[in-house]
């Protein structure tokens, strides 16, 4: 579904942030993306669905190449969900727009079949009662579950997370991960940043690890919490479980 | 359409454009930036103080000139300033200004209005802590204004209060409704005289835009300065 | 001070025939109204479309942003109408200049497209610099729906631009009421005009100023209740503008 080779990207002509990754993410498959800050996992992500550009290497996401210049991004990019670490919800705009307005520009449907799609999906994450509220009226982990929601309106073939619970309160964390739990259950294809290992190891079929832009290893889940191989992917586990 | 044009008569009207025009501008800018900072500053000190009543009149003066045009305040000086000396001198009929002294005063009680509330801001920005530790140290009020609190302000507002004397540079030229030969007005006469309006304003234009231009990179020069050492 | 008032002088007829010295003010006041509005119609035009072009990526368009505020700022206003007035006609092809000049009321188009230009480049620095200080995130969330960066700039980045430079503009609104006064030297007989006008006429020089004072301290007035009205209405629930 997800196909990444050997990109490698710059800031400026020195500042290489990701080098040669290489990966794939197959239909149905969830696959966790860890490492420190500053390791390149939120660039990687953020290459999939061009975001964020790339220099060398190519992305294949469901048979069409990303850094191809006469692919349609915006129509590539309406079936790739995406959440961010800090929600972005449109302020704006009440939570049930936040849900059809893409629905209706991009995607073209009517106004009642957005409506409907949108109802749907939030009493999915729970949050129906709250669809005349403004995001700013709703905690962190009601408005990332709407940004779930909001994504998933759009039918997405695959779903990326950034961070998704890393700006969040500790006590709202499990309601936004339960809902990802749930999607990964019914078999949507996600790639996951998240320094989350009880997620990882629930429902992740591989985790990834990155440090300096690299892609250190690249595991099924069982032997990644295992027996790390890499030095660095020891380390960051142990530092990251020890708490 | 050009073959029409004489730029020469730019090239006559030289020194009288820049050594009567130009000095005008630029003398009326300048003090007018210098007095303007002055009493904007005393304003901004009343607008801060704990007396309500003083805070209260030096901000509806601030409130009151900046709802007004400024082509109407030159207007009123103009009017005015004559019974203000009157007053001051106590002579016994309205005195005769000079146009310079006119469009000064003008331009300092305007522009007050304007310097006072980038001062007011400059003090605000600095933290609450630096006049405490200056009253700590036993400095008086006045003191802890004159070597703690406004230099800091000014050297924070500097690059705004910059930007304000070029717009106070460009404002400058609507003295020209007072037929006072400043940079515009001494461009403008000859214009009419030789009835080459398109040549004179069109240099008019290009002189104020290459000063201002000049100006407006320097400040941001200076900014990035100022950036750079906080 | 020996100065005659005469308060009374408001109710004499006027020596144009028409009404009295007070009619002659509200016909003043009625051109600095109606010219200010159109002006600001100009301003906020062509300001979006420049504070647009300010915030894109590519570096040609925040060029001929820069380029095109520079050229307004840096003139007063004025020399720009001046420009406009008696510059520009003798610029054009002898048919088109001699077109501009017979143009009846010359001096209230030029005033008011003259002082909308010069305000739109504020305008413009304004809006780029309300849509610079949206979250960045704002932005990506939007490409990542699938929206066009037209699309984005409509529903997600206007919207909350406008809204966060709302009293910016209410200033810049009472700066172009102000600046129409400046095209009393090209023969626009607004509220100023007017008022020197009355002086030359009745010599009561303070009445005459003492009143369009007022008059000019009403439309700030007005102005300001209108633009807090308009922001409270357009406020969005929980969200702090300011932030």
């Amino acid at each position: 579904m997800i196909d990444i080779s050997h990109v490698n990207k710059w800031y400026g002509p020195t500042f290489q942030v990701l080098k040669d990754c290489t990966t794939n993410v197959a239909k149905g498959e969830v696959v966790v993306v860890c490492g420190p800050s500053g390791s390149g996992k939120s660039t990687l992500i953020k290459c999939v669905n061009a975001l964020e550009p790339f220099q060398e290497g190519q992305i294949i996401l469901d048979g069409i190449k990303v850094n191809d210049p006469k692919t349609d991004l915006p129509k590539l990019r309406a079936r790739v969900g995406m959440v961010f670490q800090h929600f972005e919800l449109f302020p704006h705009l009440r939570i049930i727009e936040n849900l059809c307005l893409a629905q209706e520009k991009v995607l073209g449907r009517s106004h009642d079949e957005a409506m409907a799609k949108g109802d749907k999906l939030l009493d999915r994450v729970g949050l129906k009662a709250h669809a005349t509220k403004y995001p700013a009226e709703l905690s962190g982990g009601q408005q990332q579950r709407v940004a779930i929601a909001r994504a998933l309106a759009m039918d997405p073939i695959a779903m990326l997370f950034d961070e998704p619970t890393s700006a969040l309160d500790p006590e709202m964390i499990s309601e936004v991960l339960d809902v990802m739990v749930d999607l990964a259950h019914e078999g949507m294809t996600m790639m996951v940043v998240t320094h989350e290992m009880g997620f990882a190891s629930k429902v992740a079929n591989r985790v990834i690890f990155m440090d300096k832009g690299e892609i250190v290893e690249d595991a099924l889940k069982t032997d990644f919490f295992g027996s790390p191989r890499s030095e660095r992917a020891q380390k960051f586990l142990s530092k990251i479980l020890s708490h | 359409m050009f073959d029409t044009l004489d730029f020469d008569v730019i090239r006559r009207s030289l020194p009288y454009l820049f050594l009567d025009g130009m000095s005008f501008t630029l003398m009326l800018t300048g003090l007018s930036a210098l007095g303007g900072l002055i009493f904007g500053t005393l304003i901004a000190l009343m607008r801060l103080s704990s007396y309500r009543l003083l805070g209260r009149i030096a901000g509806l003066y601030v409130d009151f000139m900046r709802s007004l045009p400024l082509v109407l305040v030159i207007f009123w000086f103009y009017f005015l300033v004559p019974y203000i000396g009157q007053w001051l001198t106590g002579a016994s009929r309205p005195i005769r200004v000079g146009a310079f002294t006119s469009s000064l005063v003008t331009f300092i009680m305007f522009e007050a209005a304007y310097f006072s509330e980038i001062m007011r801001a400059g003090i605000q920005s600095i933290s609450r802590g630096q006049p405490a530790a200056a009253s700590a140290l036993g400095l008086t009020y006045a003191q802890s204004m004159r070597y703690i609190v406004l230099p800091q302000a000014f050297r924070n507002m500097l690059p705004v209060l910059l930007t304000q004397t070029i717009v106070l540079f460009q404002d400058t030229s609507l003295v020209y409704v007072l037929s006072i030969p400043d940079f515009l007005g001494a461009a403008s006469k000859v214009a009419q005289r030789d009835g080459r309006l398109v040549e004179m304003y069109l240099f008019a234009a290009a002189v104020y835009f290459a000063i201002s231009c000049f100006a407006s990179w320097g400040v941001r020069r200076l900014q990035a300065r100022i950036a750079i050492v906080r | 001070m020996n100065y005659n008032w005469n308060w009374h002088i408001f109710f004499e007829p006027n020596p144009t025939g028409a009404g009295t010295y007070l009619d002659m003010l509200m016909s003043g006041l009625l051109l600095t109204i109606k010219t200010a509005l159109l002006a600001w119609v100009i301003a906020l035009i062509f300001g979006t479309i420049v504070g647009i072009l300010r915030s894109l990526p590519s570096k040609t368009a925040s060029w001929i942003g820069f380029g095109y505020v520079e050229f307004f700022r840096n003139m007063p206003l004025l020399v720009q109408l001046f420009l406009w007035f008696f510059v520009l006609p003798e610029l054009l092809p002898r048919s088109a200049g001699l077109w501009l000049k017979q143009l009846p009321n010359a001096p209230f188009w030029t005033a008011a497209i003259g002082v909308g230009l010069f305000m739109s480049a504020r305008v413009a620095v304004q809006l780029a610099a309300g849509i610079a200080s949206l979250p960045r995130g704002q932005k990506n969330a939007a490409t990542a729906l699938g929206l066009t960066t037209a699309q984005g700039y409509r529903y997600i980045l206007l919207p909350m631009a406008f809204r966060i430079i709302m009293p910016p503009l209410t200033s810049e609104f009472l700066n172009t009421v102000k600046n129409t006064s400046v095209a009393i030297t090209i023969g626009l007989i607004e509220l100023t005009g007017q008022a020197r006008a009355m002086q030359e006429f009745s010599f009561q020089v303070f009445e005459a100023f003492t009143a369009a004072t007022a008059m000019y301290l009403a439309i700030n007035i007005v102005v300001v209740t209108g633009m807090r009205f308009l922001e409270r209405s357009l406020a969005i629930p929980g969200y702090i503008t300011g932030k």
